[in-house]
């Protein structure tokens, strides 16, 4: 178990470096960021002094290398648009993020979970065939786009929810909706499949031999086997929403961590892109880890010795 | 106790209707166990799921007939009804695969207390108390200590005995067998085969055998029913039917068997392949493969005609008036 767990962080950090590097070089290519810190009438040695302020005028190499260096003792440099450690303007941000993730999440497996039981208990049924159309569509339609109807919709039309930003609970139901909307067609599919070769396994048949109630056998004893291939997908989409939900609270004007990242995207903001990345790239190993772990929870042949 | 009359369930496919239960007919009572046997496919599987009113679904449904258990009706019974007062209480039933009848994501303690629980049988000890004392009952070793372990950490064998243990918690008057020792190894076989024993001395269940395994069917059973393609072809008194079977069929799945310290060059085996179950032949279904078939044969269904000790469905016992 000791040896499982090391060998998956040290798997996790080679993930870590990887993702950094590519954004590290990729971000350097997208531009030079002191065009848009100094003003159209700056002369080539106030960017040059900049550049050399900035460190930017180094080889790529030295650069990653120093960059790396001070990740190490936890600073990832200062945000050059915020004038503040730019860690800490995301992990600020962070709680927001959260809130958001686990929202959408929530409205996701509320919505899936009976939906993809009800779908494999009433397999061919009306229920079972709107189901797969909602699916379809959940699959199909993006959820910014979504984002925008509801917005249209519920926000403007109706006048139901507020359509922008963060505070009461009411706030935080449409971007939820907007945020779980695919994770929800997903999940159903995949539950209902796996429900499906549950029900017709024979210890279900087993189990209504000895005449336990149906509800029981459905909601008790098939979901919690069906449930395997979910958890799996709950902590890949909860580790994506929380790494990224850049788009959605972009069009929600979310304050979180997603919407500062795409800001900082947008302004070179360098050190608040890697300090993104390094979030995101370690919310997504350590949640993964997780994962893993919690099989051996619901499935007892999967706990390791 | 038990009595079946002209049971028939079919299954609804979409290449055509399988008459996989097609005019049942049988009793058993308290303390006797009934051998079912027959080929794979003859329906031995569909009569038992048929008497928990449990074919399998959406395919299949009984269609006609009567299952009277101690004079109550069951076809037709609601489903909710079935599974309170029935299933598991009244019929129980022990499935083929050890390996896949048990769930793997609960304990065993907890799946030999679920019926104990469904079914409100803990009065004064807890379900789980009593589902240690079954588990020690069907001879877990040190059962209470295993009962919080899973279907995994158990042997083919003593998985077996958790299954037997659910399907006789509630004590039903009735048990079903469904080729239970198929998949244990011979030993093991032998074992379970003193438990089920065991457990009809202990509970006086009749039990219904549903056995391919003639040598299994004749040291456990009192009486043998032999299925083929959906019928009951002749039922009778274990040796009676091992010394002078009536139906052609059975003689020659009699004659397929080795029997041990007799010399014999080869084992003869019956001629032709089991019949399509979509499109069985008309007038008995074993006439294209009975070697004394005659015309009648072809043409009408032989009726079941009471014998000495038991009942035969062939043209060659009913013509000759016995």
């Amino acid at each position: 178990m000791t040896r499982y767990v090391i060998s998956r962080v040290l798997q996790g950090l080679i993930a870590i470096f990887g993702a950094l590097l590519i954004v590290f070089v990729a971000q350097r290519l997208s531009g030079d960021p002191v065009a848009l810190m100094l003003p159209m009438d700056a002369s080539e040695a106030d960017f040059a002094a900049m550049r050399e302020a900035l460190g930017l005028d180094r080889p790529l190499l030295i650069q990653f290398a120093i960059f790396l260096g001070n990740a190490l003792t936890g600073d990832f440099g200062q945000s050059y648009q915020w004038n503040a450690p730019a860690m800490q303007l995301l992990l600020d941000r962070l709680p927001a993020t959260l809130e958001l993730a686990m929202a959408g999440l929530l409205f996701a497996v509320l919505l899936a979970v009976p939906l993809g039981v009800f779908s494999a208990v009433h397999r061919g049924s009306w229920m079972d065939r709107s189901a797969k159309v909602f699916a379809m569509l959940g699959q199909a339609i993006p959820g910014f786009w979504i984002g925008l109807l509801l917005i249209l919709f519920i926000a403007v039309e109706l006048q139901w929810l507020p359509a922008y930003g963060r505070g009461t609970l009411a706030h935080l139901v449409l971007p939820a909706v907007a945020l779980g909307w695919y994770p929800v067609a997903a999940m159903t599919r995949t539950l209902r499949s796996s429900m499906l070769d549950v029900l017709e396994s024979d210890y279900i048949r087993m189990e209504r031999a000895i005449g336990l109630p149906e509800r029981t056998i459905v909601w008790r004893y098939a979901l919690r086997n069906a449930a395997v291939p979910l958890v799996t997908m709950v902590g890949v989409y909860f580790a994506n929403m929380l790494g990224g939900a850049f788009v959605i609270e972009v069009v929600f004007a979310w304050p979180g961590v997603g919407r500062t990242v795409v800001d900082a995207v947008f302004a070179r903001d360098f050190p608040v892109v890697q300090a993104g990345v390094m979030l995101s790239a370690v919310v997504f190993v350590v949640v993964n880890l997780l994962v893993d772990l919690s099989y051996g929870f619901i499935d007892p042949r999967i706990r390791r010795g | 106790m038990l009595r079946v009359r002209d049971l028939k369930t079919h299954l609804y496919l979409k290449r055509g209707v399988v008459k996989a239960v097609d005019g049942v007919s049988f009793d058993l009572a308290s303390g006797e166990t009934l051998g079912l046997i027959g080929e794979s496919g003859s329906g031995k599987t569909m009569t038992g799921l048929s008497l928990l009113g449990l074919p399998p679904k959406p395919a299949g449904r009984i269609v006609a007939g009567s299952i009277e258990l101690d004079g109550r009706e069951l076809v037709g019974l609601d489903e909710d009804v079935l599974a309170r007062e029935v299933r598991g209480r009244q019929i129980a039933m022990i499935s083929q695969d050890p390996m896949t009848s048990l769930n793997p994501v609960f304990t065993v303690g907890e799946q030999v207390a679920a019926p104990i629980r469904a079914h409100g049988m803990a009065f004064e000890r807890s379900a789980m108390d009593l589902a240690v004392d079954e588990l020690d009952r069907v001879r877990v070793p040190s059962a209470a200590r295993r009962a919080g372990d899973y279907p995994h950490q158990f042997s083919g064998g003593m998985r077996q005995r958790v299954v037997a243990a659910m399907a006789i918690a509630c004590r039903p008057r009735l048990l079903i067998a469904d080729e239970p020792t198929s998949a244990l190894d011979v030993t093991i076989q032998v074992q379970f085969m003193d438990l089920i024993e065991q457990i009809q001395t202990d509970t006086g269940a009749g039990i219904l055998f549903i056995t391919h395994d003639l040598g299994v069917a004749a040291s456990l059973c009192h009486r043998i029913a032999v299925m083929y393609a959906g019928r009951i072809v002749e039922t009778a008194n274990v040796d009676k039917l091992y010394s002078s079977p009536l139906h052609p069929y059975t003689q020659g799945l009699l004659d397929s068997v080795p029997i041990l310290g007799r010399r014999q060059k080869r084992l003869r085996s019956i001629a032709g392949n089991p019949p399509d179950p979509l499109s069985l032949p008309g007038g008995c279904a074993f006439h294209p493969r009975c070697p004394h078939a005659s015309e009648i044969c072809r043409k009408e269904a032989p009726p079941s005609v009471s014998v000495e000790g038991g009942n035969v469905a062939c043209w060659l016992v009913a013509d000759s008036g016995a």
